[in-house]
C-alpha cells in the first residue's frame, strides 16, 4: 500500500497535466461549440458548418493541404533516397534540418522580400524573359512557401525508413533478375511506407491549420480551416463558431492519424 | 544503404540545400543593406543592427522568451521525467496514458492555442506571463516523457532489483541508480522543452494578453506591417545563435546515443 502511494506521489503533478491540459481544453471546445456569439445554447454552428461558405472552406483547405503534402513528398522522397546514398550522410541530413530550426516566421517573412515587386523571384523572371508578375498574396506563393516550410520535416522520417532498410534485401532483388524500377516498387517503396506515412501526417495536418504563413504570404487569398479559428477566436470573438471548426479539425486530425496509423513524430 | 551517388545526385542534393539556405542568406545579406528595403542593395552598413540592439523594447521581450523557455522547460522537464517514470511502471493503462500524453504533440497549434484560450479565460487567469508560462509548460510535458521512456526502458530491471537486495532505499534507489541512468535522456527533453518554447508561436498569440509578447509574437507582428531590415538583423542574431544550439544539440545527441528528431512545430 505504501510503496503504491509513493508511486503515485510523484505521478501526481503529471496526472494534474493529463486533465487539465489534455482533457480539460478538449471538452471546453466541444462545450464551446454549442453556444452561439450570444452566449445562447444551440446548434447553430453546425448548421452554419454545413453551409456552402463553410463547407467550400473545408474543401479548399483539404485541397490545399492535399497539394502541399504531395508537392513536399516528390521533393522530399529522392532526397531523401540520395541522401542515403552519400558518404556522410549524418552530416548532409544535418544540414537538411539546420533550417527547419529556424523561426518559421523568419522564414515566411523572407519569402515577403522575395516574391515582392522588385525581389529576388521577379529580378529571375525578368532575366529569363518572362517579365515580372504578382506573386506575393497568390496560392502559388502560399504552396511555395508551405512546401519549402516542410520539405525537412518530410525528408527526417523517410530518410529514417531508407536508412533502416536492409542492403540485403536489395541485392536479393537485384540477384533474382529484378529491374532497379521493380525493385524500387516492390522492395524499397512498400518498405518505407510507414516513413512516408509519417512525413505525410506530420506535413497534412499543419498545412490543414497554420495561419500565419496564410496571413503573411497569401493576404487573404487562402483561407484555411486554422486561419477560420484564429479569425473566429481572435478578431470577431466568435468562439462558439471558432469552437465548431476546431472540433472538426480534431476529428480531421484523428482520422488521419487512425489512416496514417500513430506514430510519434521523428520516428 | 550504403552506396555511390552520381554527380547527377549530388547536383540534385545540392540545388535541395540551396533551396533550403537561400531564403535565409537573402534575409541575412539584406540586413546589411542601407537601402531599407530587400530589392537593391545600396551600400553596406550597420545601422539595423545598431537600432537593434539600442531598442530596449525589443530586448525586454527577448529577455522575457528566455525566460519563459528556460522556467518552462525546467517545470516541464520535472514534471515529464516523474510523469516518465509513473508510467514506465504501468502495466495496464499504460497504452491508454500514452495515448493521451501524445494528444499534444500531434495537436494542430491553433486547437491548442484556442482551447488553452478558452481554459485561461474559465480559470480566471489573466492572460499575459503566467498564461504563457502555463501553456509551455503544459506542450513541453510529452515531448519530455517521449525522450525519457526510452532511457528507462532500456535500464536493466536487475539493476534496480540488485540495488534493493543490497538494502537502498526507495530514494536512494531513484537518486543512485534510477536518475544516473537517464539522464541523457532527462537532458535531451530539456533541450527539446526548450527549443519548443523559443520556437513556438501559434499557440502563445492566442493566450498572450496585450501587455505581454515574445520574440516570435513580436516578429509576427512586425512582419504583418511589411518590410523593416530591423527583422533581417534580428533574424541573422538568431540564425547565428540556431547554429549554436544546433551544436550543441548535436553534442548532446552524439553522446546520450539518441535518435533525435529536428522536430519543431
Amino acid at each position: 500500500m505504501g510503496n503504491k502511494f509513493m508511486r503515485n506521489v510523484y505521478m501526481v503533478p503529471y496526472m494534474v497535466w493529463v486533465l487539465l491540459f489534455v482533457i480539460a481544453p478538449i471538452l471546453l471546445v466541444l462545450y464551446y461549440s454549442f453556444f452561439d456569439i450570444h452566449g445562447n445554447f444551440s446548434f447553430i454552428n453546425y448548421e452554419r458548418f454545413f453551409t456552402p461558405v463553410y463547407l467550400k472552406l473545408t474543401l479548399s483547405s483539404f485541397w490545399y493541404a492535399f497539394l502541399i503534402t504531395f508537392i513536399s513528398l516528390l521533393v522530399a522522397y529522392p532526397t531523401a533516397y540520395l541522401l542515403t546514398k552519400t558518404k556522410h550522410k549524418r552530416l548532409w541530413l544535418l544540414l537538411i534540418i539546420v533550417p527547419s530550426w529556424v523561426n518559421l516566421l523568419l522564414k515566411a517573412y523572407a519569402f515577403i522580400g522575395i516574391f515582392g515587386a522588385y525581389g529576388a523571384a521577379n529580378n529571375f523572371l525578368e532575366w529569363i524573359g518572362i517579365g515580372s508578375r504578382q506573386l506575393l498574396f497568390t496560392d502559388f506563393s502560399f504552396v511555395f512557401v508551405t512546401v519549402y516550410i516542410f520539405i525537412p520535416f518530410m525528408i527526417l522520417p523517410i530518410f529514417n525508413a531508407l536508412n533502416s532498410l536492409n542492403p540485403a534485401l536489395l541485392d536479393a532483388a537485384n540477384d533474382l533478375g529484378a529491374s532497379k524500377s521493380t525493385t524500387f516498387r516492390r522492395v524499397i517503396f512498400p518498405l518505407t511506407l510507414d516513413g512516408v506515412k509519417t512525413g505525410c501526417q506530420v506535413v497534412f495536418i499543419p498545412a490543414l491549420s497554420l495561419f500565419m504563413i496564410t496571413r503573411l504570404i497569401a493576404g487573404n487569398r487562402v483561407i484555411t480551416l486554422g486561419t477560420a479559428i484564429e479569425q473566429h477566436f481572435l478578431v470577431t470573438q466568435d468562439w462558439g463558431m471558432g469552437s465548431t471548426i476546431a472540433v472538426f479539425l480534431i476529428l480531421i486530425m484523428f482520422l488521419i492519424i487512425w489512416l496514417t496509423g500513430f506514430r510519434k513524430r521523428g520516428a | 544503404m550504403q552506396g555511390k551517388a552520381s554527380p547527377a545526385a549530388k547536383i540534385f542534393l545540392m540545388t535541395i540545400i540551396f533551396i533550403l539556405y537561400a531564403p535565409i542568406f537573402y534575409l541575412v545579406f539584406y540586413s546589411f543593406n542601407s537601402g531599407g528595403s530587400m530589392s537593391g542593395f545600396e551600400g553596406f552598413t550597420l545601422d539595423w543592427y545598431r537600432e537593434l540592439l539600442g531598442d530596449t523594447r525589443l530586448l525586454i521581450i527577448v529577455l522575457n522568451t528566455l525566460v519563459i523557455a528556460l522556467l518552462s522547460a525546467l517545470f516541464a522537464t520535472m514534471i515529464g521525467t516523474f510523469g516518465a517514470i509513473g508510467i514506465h511502471a504501468l502495466k495496464r493503462s499504460k497504452n491508454s496514458i500514452l495515448g493521451l500524453n501524445s494528444v499534444l504533440i500531434v495537436s494542430p497549434d491553433v486547437i491548442i492555442g484556442a482551447s488553452f484560450l478558452i481554459l485561461f479565460t474559465i480559470a480566471g487567469i489573466r492572460l499575459g506571463f503566467y498564461s504563457v508560462l502555463l501553456s509551455h509548460i503544459a506542450f513541453s510535458i510529452p515531448i519530455v516523457v517521449l525522450m525519457v521512456l526510452p532511457k528507462l526502458a532500456e535500464m536493466n530491471p536487475s539493476l534496480i532489483d540488485a540495488a534493493k537486495d543490497l538494502g537502498a532505499s526507495r530514494w536512494h534507489v531513484f537518486t543512485k541508480v534510477i536518475f544516473p541512468y537517464i539522464t541523457p535522456g532527462i537532458f535531451a527533453g530539456f533541450f527539446m522543452a526548450l527549443t519548443y518554447s523559443l520556437d513556438d508561436f501559434a499557440v502563445t498569440f492566442f493566450v498572450t494578453g496585450n501587455g505581454f509578447s515574445t520574440l516570435s509574437v513580436e516578429i509576427y507582428s512586425m512582419a504583418r506591417q511589411g518590410i523593416s531590415l530591423h527583422i533581417n538583423a534580428l533574424s541573422t542574431i538568431l540564425f547565428l545563435f540556431t547554429i549554436l544550439l544546433v551544436g550543441i544539440y548535436y553534442v548532446i545527441s552524439q553522446r546520450s546515443g539518441l535518435k533525435l528528431g529536428g522536430f519543431r512545430r
